[in-house]
């Protein structure tokens, strides 16, 4: 289980990923990919990026913000991509022809995994490379203008679930990636979120010191996509875990561990709703009733959250 | 060597895929990512009993799809590691995108691509729309007559591959079932033969040099560097001319069979020719054969390098020639002809040679092609030879209802 780094810990991690990238101002993403490599440590790393965001900011040629080895190579297949790198670094090291001890990490937006690279994730997982994946998930195709996506939420306008006078918005709710990964029982699955960076550090942390895959599902912000203030965007990951709409939770050898637990501090799916423009139209009074029905999944999801942690060994791939 | 004499060299009887499995075999790639498809299949199968056999050191990467095997291999080669894989129809097409940036990642991959027609509607035979539709893509492509010369491509694929003026993925072709699953002759290499040919793998810039950590496969997006970039993947195309001939004729010097990018028959007094490749260009020089024997002065080129495109060398081979016949086992719909006759008519062009020309489509999805049908064919070139002209439009050879 992920025990979270001391402040003084914290400081003392460099930054592998360098200032300078075309990230806009609050993006969750660069957050993201900045505290996952402070939890590889000393190890060299390679870094694979699907397309998205992230991937074109980062490595507009011919700079690079990168300063650990990287490839992208295309959108759907990063975990493909990288795999076949890991596969190459097995096969050089038990050859004698390399020492170095190499971590592998691939990053995906939602759109990069829970959509069109879910096969190539799938297979990754279940061939058992050992590798970390991370899906930084703004809930939409952000870099290609604001599309849907299997991870955007009931109800939000994007530039393919506009609003109108038929259609408020997305109208069905998101698919649990997490869950999927953790059905392909890996050693290490967990939700993390861009507010709690010690969290994501020391979840990464476990991540890159588990053999075989682990896949990290964190929360990121996309201030331009979720028409919502720069200055708020930490603050509304924050609002969405205290929600619930996003438990930061593991499962670990199968078994769900939930790390935080609002209790009676959990506030309504609403309270966020309504600083994002991309709900906007669920404020009116024709539409109120979708924002309920979020806040039922959400409920519902979070409940059935925490029965899977009470349970002794849901997974069973350890005992 | 004599085939006779030579003990370590005897003629053994294989498939296609079992004479490629066995290339690979000896080569020893760093890794293999591949997916099954008819009729690549055996290929991917008698190689996963060498790896299950523990004779090859190969990591082989059971990958869930073609797209996520040309995905890998580009990851494996990008780490610097020696990587192959094998793939036929609809799985080349499902790598499509992969296949271009493979090639602008200068990723010296060798691939084994088995011949088949792509759906619709779905079929298993041999034609060449695969392969052909991916001449584009950036890869060096080799087409091979038989289990011998497809044996042969696949030992020739990394030193062409890494060749420091190449580094680009080479992917070699062969007929589907009629090579892939035919038993036929081979005369194999030692093992020794082939460490010795493919040496050891050249190092270039790789994801794994801690010294020189770098970026690979970055974003062209505001400062433009794509169009030198393809620049630069031509002239690379442009040097692999030399260097695959230089690869051909040290493969000549070791094992006495002589490569070209053009492997002409009869050709030196010819005034009626046909272009061919892979498995029926047996067929052409046997009607050669027998319009020789007629004292028609037929003649034969079978394709072997198709990217690069040798265009001088087809315009010299065909310099003298009244009519050439292309035969084309794919087509390019609604285009001027087949993608071998548009290909040759522009070499002609270009260096002015105005034989007339015909364009003879045979063999889709897996259609026989019998000699009386390719003697079709030289007969029109026959007859043009002698003042009559050749159609414009395409000649179906074999057609049913004809
Ligand atoms: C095969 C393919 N289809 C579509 C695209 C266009 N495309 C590029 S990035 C992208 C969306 C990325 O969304 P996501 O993965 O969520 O990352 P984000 O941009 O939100 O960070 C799309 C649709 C592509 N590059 N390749
Ligand atoms: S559009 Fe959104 S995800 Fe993309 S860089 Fe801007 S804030 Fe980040
Ligand atoms: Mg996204």
């Amino acid at each position: 289980m992920a025990t979270k780094l001391s402040p003084k810990e914290y400081v003392k991690r460099g930054d592998r990923l360098t200032g300078g990238h075309r990230l806009c101002a609050g993006c969750g993403a660069s957050i993201v990919a900045r505290n996952v490599l402070k939890g590889a440590k000393d190890h060299p790393v390679v870094v694979g990026a699907a397309t998205g965001c992230l991937e074109v900011s980062t490595s507009l040629y011919p700079y690079t913000a990168w300063e650990d080895a990287y490839i992208h190579t295309a959108f759907e297949n990063v975990a493909a991509t990288v795999s076949g790198v890991e596969a190459a670094y097995q096969s050089l090291k038990k050859q004698g022809k390399i020492d170095k001890p190499f971590k592998f990490v691939a990053f995906g937006g939602d759109g990069g995994t829970y959509d069109i690279g879910i096969q190539s994730l799938s297979g990754a997982l279940e061939r058992g490379h050992d590798f970390v994946y991370v899906c930084y998930d703004n809930g939409a195709y952000m870099n290609t203008g604001f599309q849907r996506s299997g991870a955007t939420p009931l109800g939000a306008w994007t530039t393919t679930t506009p609003t109108g006078k038929v259609q408020p918005g997305k109208p069905q709710q998101r698919k649990n990636l997490t869950q999927i990964a953790a059905a392909h029982n890996v050693p290490y699955v967990a939700q993390a979120s861009i507010h709690d960076f010690r969290d994501l550090i020391s979840k990464a942390e476990v991540a890159f010191d588990t053999e075989g895959p682990a896949v990290l599902v964190v929360l990121s912000t996309c201030p331009r996509g979720w028409r919502c203030d720069v200055a708020q965007s930490v603050n509304m990951a924050r609002m969405m875990v205290q929600s619930c709409y996003w438990p930061l939770y593991e499962v670990i050898d199968g078994k769900y561990v939930i790390n935080y637990d609002p209790k009676k501090r959990k506030i309504p799916v609403a309270d966020w709703m309504k600083l994002q423009g991309r709900f906007s139209h669920l404020f009116k009074p024709e539409s109120q009733h979708l924002v309920q029905e979020l806040q039922d999944y959400v409920d519902r999801e979070w409940e059935r959250l925490k029965a899977l942690a009470s349970l002794p060994n849901p997974g069973a791939t350890t005992e | 060597m004599s085939a006779t004499t030579d003990t370590q060299h005897l003629i053994q009887a294989v498939t296609g895929n079992q004479a490629v499995a066995m290339a690979m075999k000896q080569i020893d790639p760093d890794v293999v990512a591949a997916y099954p498809i008819t009729p690549q299949t055996d290929v991917v199968q008698e190689f996963a009993e060498y790896v299950a056999a523990g004779s090859v050191k190969a990591n082989f990467v059971t990958v869930e799809s073609e797209h996520s095997a040309m995905s890998a291999c580009i990851g494996s080669a990008s780490a610097g590691a020696r990587t192959m894989t094998a793939t036929s129809s609809a799985g080349f097409a499902l790598m499509w995108e992969m296949l271009y940036i493979a090639a602008s990642m200068r990723c010296p991959i060798v691939m084994t691509t088995v011949n088949r027609a792509l759906s619709g509607p779905i079929n298993i035979h041999c034609d060449h729309s695969d392969s052909m539709g991916g001449r584009d893509s950036g890869w060096v492509q080799i087409y091979n007559e038989d289990a011998q010369e497809a044996y042969d491509a696949t030992i020739m694929g990394f030193p062409i591959a890494e060749h420091a003026d190449v580094r680009l993925p080479v992917m070699n072709m062969y007929d589907g079932f009629i090579i892939s699953g035919a038993i036929g002759p081979l005369q194999a290499l030692t093992d020794d033969e082939v460490k010795a040919f493919i040496g050891d793998a050249p190092t270039y810039p790789n994801l794994l040099n801690t010294d020189e950590p770098m970026t690979f496969g970055p974003f062209d997006g505001l400062h433009g560097f794509y169009f030198e970039h393809k620049i630069a993947q031509q002239r690379a195309m442009d040097r692999a001319l030399n260097v695959i001939q230089g690869v051909y004729d040290r493969f000549a010097a070791v094992t006495g069979r002589q490569y070209n990018h053009l492997m002409t028959y009869c050709m030196e007094d010819a005034d009626i020719a046909m272009v061919v490749a892979n498995s029926a260009a047996g067929n052409a020089r046997i009607v050669a054969d027998q319009l020789r024997a007629e004292g028609v002065k037929a003649g034969v080129i079978k394709l072997r390098t198709f990217r690069p495109f040798p265009t001088a060398e087809y315009a010299k081979a065909l310099a003298n020639v009244k009519a050439v016949g292309v035969m084309d086992r794919a087509d390019s719909f609604g285009g001027v002809g087949g993608p071998l006759y548009m290909e040759l008519l522009s070499a002609l062009y270009q260096y002015d040679i105005r034989a007339k020309t015909a364009n003879f489509i045979y063999g889709l999805g897996g259609r026989d092609i019998f000699p009386q049908d390719v003697e079709t064919g030289f007969r029109l070139l026959q007859a043009a030879a002698e003042g009559a002209d050749l159609p414009k439009s395409r000649v179906y050879l074999n057609m049913k209802g004809a």
